[in-house]
């Protein structure tokens, strides 16, 4: 089956997940979609609401795992961790994005 | 394995929804919060503040739905609600639902009750460990199924294909243990029967091949689990006891296991005896007769041995005995599956398969009606249907909407006629015809119920596509606009057509089947019976089950006859060994000149009655010539028999045979005296059959023949009166056997009950494709009137003429029907014809009765259309056009 756009932008987004988890310990929804517009740079405008399904997704594959704390400015949030098997997955996908574009870059470089 | 646990945490999250809900509700509110705490630091104001947090987030509902797709089960989610949506459609419109439930649980309940029988009877194995590789080693084609004890000694001791073979053979007898006298049912098996059965007793042991040796060597019983229940409370102390059969004793040496009813279909005995001992108990020296052929044979196939090696093993051997022995000429064997199922020639099988064709049409009558009316629904609903899609429903979605009513239709249908068809079973299963142990075990096990549900379901998709299908053709704007109106009509059309058409043709089709088959069966029940039973009632009493020892019979006869004469009020008493339909007994009949009494020289079979003076007078049957059996035809003097007139044409090929003679077997040869008129002896349905009426004081060759005597009395007084005196003064004569004492009328009665009830399910299924016709030719017709309401009405304010009008309403469905009609009335026929090879009954094409068939199916198709025609008419044009 061909891969359709939306699947890869779904895993990037997971992976973009996974990346602030691990670089910023537990996070609430909100933090994690204001880490991801700094870090892009807002190149990447998403809707923030989409970080939702995709930490469900995360969460129900358990590479995520997901508690009631407070913030801190003391307010009530969901705060996301990583959990043992979702480090392994970012190795995993950090390996093969890097392939992905280091044979696109190869595509690419010639016509420069 | 990942899916695995997303799918455990989907399933899990259906039955969390509230909560889950609520958290990702609260989980939105303090993300929204959170953006406007940090906004508001920035220097906006609360308004600002929460404008571009909720523009951030990019629409809460958006995210909360694909949140929740994400999460749960959507197209369980989807499914739920199309059934309550489908539930709430169906209560509004009560009347619909109940006319397609009531529809769908007629076809289904009778689908259901044909295929329980057809599951008990045809499909269900014997009851015994690896019932596989149990065959049944018969005659081939339906001649011979049962074989001699002689000859089954040596098929078990020639063959190569079987680890063993079991013969039993049916008996009837008196049983008297612990001074409860009873009349009972059973087998006479080979010690071998319950090892090569493989089965363990329930209480006690079993005889087993080494407790035989020779003739009466094994005087053991092993009683029935059932028998031993109703009888005897289970008590185990009935071990050791001894039980007399026919006065003869034998110790009872087990009980066999619950469940195990016998190797017969129907038959269930109640006990099971060597059958080296079973001549010790009937009288019959069947174990040593080459041509007495009364036993049933089952083998256990070796392993690796298949079923076709076993029967060219077993054929061969048979092809070998026939050369040896003058008796087995022309013997041949194969090995089939036990039970009416091995046997395609079996009338049993054959009227079970017709009868389930018949229930699937009757099935298929029903979902062409639901299909039409489903049709008609979903056209009824096509704006509401239309504006589903008009505001983004998928058409996928409705029509599954659609499927899904229907299903739910079809499997309430389906319930409601599996629940009528169990209390219809419920009765079949208790039915028992005379004091003969046959059951039914047709109580509905799994696969029946798989059967409904599919067939439920089945038919459900079935009725549901036309209706689906119209969805995929709705032109959105064409239906909003014009209240879906004909736009391409033409085509639907054709397609109500086709539907119209296979119903009016199923339906007469059914009908005159039925009606062809019920004609014929009355016709069978009136058949003349050469007898006159009017005021003649009859005491059946077996002396051999009395233990009357043969020398004695004749006395004993001769003083039943007496008592019976004696009584007050009885104008004619006169015995007879058996009396036609009340028991049978025949011969094999040679010519005279015969010398070898072979299978190949005999001339045919007869039902042989040996009766005392008198009887033809009692009986009624009238005396074509010659002179009846008088006293000084006793031992001694010349062997005389009357025969009916088919024997005689048969035999000599015209009636003028006094004085002619014909032999039975070696020793017996017969004089005629009499011919009488030809009679039904068994069955009111039966060819003519060749009969011999001997008498009963000169014995047949050794045999007094002596097992029952049936004393036939005529009188005017009241049968329960006449029963009560002829059951008092008889058992004073007779003490240790019961008389089953009934009038001549209930005898023929009792044996007419597989014709009664044949009549009755055929009888039900046509008057039920009946009313299916109707209501569906009903329900088309005015759909597809209401459907050309707008045409019709546009045509009348034009000027049309309402006659015109009328005719371009009714001229299709007419010509419809009448195709319908005629391809019914041929299918009919065809149908009855094969019915009538089935259940063999006279096939009758009766015109007048066709013609009626034809007619009414007319009649109702006419007034079907016309009423919703009528309708059309009665409109005003111009409320019509308005409305439209």
């Amino acid at each position: 089956m061909p891969e359709s756009k939306s699947d890869v932008l779904q895993g990037t987004l997971d992976l973009m997940v996974l990346k602030t988890l691990e670089s910023m310990g537990p996070m609430h929804g909100y933090g994690i979609a204001r880490r991801i517009e700094q870090v892009s740079e807002n190149s990447v405008s998403l809707n923030q609401g989409t970080i939702y399904p995709a930490l469900l997704r995360l969460e129900q594959r358990a590479w995520v795992k997901a508690a009631w704390g407070t913030s801190e400015t003391g307010r009530r949030a969901r705060f996301y961790s990583l959990t043992r098997s979702g480090r392994k997955q970012i190795t995993q996908q950090t390996e093969n994005w890097e392939r992905v574009a280091a044979t696109m870059a190869r595509f690419l470089a010639p016509f420069n | 394995m990942s899916w695995i646990r997303v799918l455990l945490s989907r399933c899990s999250a259906v039955f969390r929804k509230r909560q889950l809900d609520a958290d990702l509700d609260e989980e939105l509110r303090a993300h929204i919060e959170l953006a406007m705490e940090e906004h508001r630091a920035n220097g906006m104001t609360e308004q600002q503040a929460r404008i571009a947090a909720l523009r951030a987030v990019g629409g809460v509902t958006q995210v909360r739905e694909s949140y929740r797709v994400q999460r749960g089960l959507p197209w369980l989610e989807e499914i739920a609600r199309d059934i309550r949506f489908a539930f709430r459609k169906l209560l509004h419109s009560p009347g619909f639902a109940l006319t397609a439930i009531l529809t769908l649980a007629v076809g289904i309940g009778a689908n259901v009750v044909v295929f329980s029988v057809l599951n008990g009877i045809l499909l269900r194995p014997l009851n015994v460990p690896q019932p596989d590789n149990l065959v049944q080693i018969a005659g081939e084609g339906n001649r011979g199924a049962s074989q001699s004890y002689p000859d089954y000694r040596d098929y078990q001791d020639r063959n190569r294909s079987f680890s063993g073979i079991l013969a039993y053979k049916i008996i009837h007898v008196s049983m008297d243990i612990d001074k409860s006298l009873s009349q009972s049912w059973g087998n006479a098996a080979s010690g071998n029967y319950f090892d090569v059965l493989g089965l363990q007793p329930a209480l006690g042991r079993f005889f087993h091949a080494s407790d035989e040796h020779g003739l009466a060597s094994a005087p053991y019983i092993v009683l029935s689990y059932d028998f031993w229940q109703s009888h005897f409370a289970a008590s185990p102390h009935l071990i050791g006891k001894v039980a007399f059969l026919n006065q003869q004793p034998l110790t009872v040496i087990g009980v066999a296991p619950k469940n195990f009813h016998g190797t017969d279909f129907f038959f269930w005995p109640d006990y099971w005896i060597p059958a080296v001992n079973a001549q010790q108990v009937t009288g019959w020296d069947d174990f040593d007769w080459r041509s007495h052929r009364e036993f049933t044979l089952l083998g256990r196939l070796k392993p690796g041995v298949t079923q076709q090696q076993a029967s060219q093993d077993i054929g061969a051997i048979a092809r070998q005995m026939a050369r040896e022995y003058p008796e087995d000429q022309g013997l041949t064997l194969t090995t089939r599956k036990p039970g009416p199922s091995g046997n395609s020639d079996d009338p049993i099988r054959k009227a079970l398969l017709g009868m389930t064709v018949l229930a699937l049409l009757v099935l298929l009558a029903a979902c062409a009606n639901l299909a039409s009316i489903f049709a008609a629904r979903a056209a009824d609903r096509s704006s509401e249907l239309a504006i589903r899609l008009a505001i983004g429903s998928s058409r996928l979605a409705v029509a599954r909407q659609l499927l899904t009513e229907a299903i739910l239709v079809s499997l309430v249908g389906g319930i409601v006629g599996t629940f009528f068809a169990r209390l219809v079973l419920g009765v079949l299963s208790h039915w028992r015809p005379g004091d003969f142990p046959s059951k039914f075990l047709i109580a509905p096990d799994v696969r029946v119920y798989i059967v409904a549900i599919v067939l439920s379901i089945g038919s459900g998709i079935v009725f549901a596509l036309l209706p689906a299908r119209q969805v995929w053709k709705t032109d959105v704007v064409q239906a909003i606009k014009s209240n879906y109106v004909a736009a391409g009509s033409f085509r639907r059309f054709a397609m109500r057509d086709a539907l119209l058409l296979v119903q009016v043709a199923v339906c007469t089709l059914l009908v005159t089947s039925s009606l062809v088959a019920v004609r014929g069966m009355i016709q069978r029940l009136r058949a003349p019976l050469g007898i006159s039973t009017k005021g003649v009632t009859l005491a059946q009493v077996d002396l051999k089950m009395a233990g009357v020892p043969d020398p004695q019979a004749r006395i004993v006869q001769k003083r039943l006859l007496d008592t019976a004469g004696a009584i007050p009020g009885v104008t004619a008493a006169a015995t007879s060994d058996y009396a036609p339909f009340l028991g049978v007994w025949g011969w094999t009949t040679y010519s005279w000149d015969t010398t070898q009494f072979v299978p190949a020289n005999a001339a045919f079979d007869s039902i042989t009655y040996s009766v005392s003076p008198g009887y033809f007078q009692v009986a009624g049957t009238h005396l074509e010539s010659g002179r009846d059996i008088t006293p000084e035809d006793k031992p001694g003097s010349p062997t005389v028999a009357l025969v009916n007139e088919t024997f005689a044409r048969r035999m000599f090929g015209t009636t003028h045979v006094l004085g002619k003679r014909f032999k039975l077997f070696d020793p017996v040869r017969l004089e005629i005296i009499g011919v009488v008129e030809d009679g039904k002896y068994m069955d009111p349905g039966e060819n003519p059959q060749p009969a011999i009426f001997m008498a009963y004081a000169q014995g047949i060759g050794q045999y007094m023949v002596s097992g029952p005597v049936t004393v036939l009395v005529r009188s005017q007084l009241p049968p329960d009166q006449i029963a009560g005196a002829l059951r008092r003064s008889l058992s004073q004569v007779v003490t240790t056997a019961p008389f089953s004492i009934l009038t001549w009328s209930d005898a023929i009665d009792r044996s007419m009950m597989p014709v009664r009830t044949a009549t009755l399910v055929l009888g039900v299924m046509g008057l039920i494709a009946a009313i299916l016709a109707v209501t569906g030719i009903f329900g088309m017709a005015s759909y597809s009137v209401s459907k050309r309401m707008k045409e019709q009405g546009i045509r009348m304010a034009l000027g049309a003429q309402r006659m015109q009008v009328m005719r371009s309403t009714l001229s299709r469905p007419v010509l419809i029907l009448i195709i319908g009609a005629c391809a019914g009335l041929i299918g009919g026929l065809l149908a009855a014809r094969l019915l009538a090879h089935l259940i063999s009954f006279p096939s009758t094409s009766d015109p007048l009765l066709l013609a009626c068939v034809a007619l009414v199916m007319m009649m109702l198709g006419l007034i079907g259309t016309w009423i919703p025609a009528r309708r059309a008419l009665a409109i005003d044009p111009a409320r019509l056009l308005r409305e439209c």
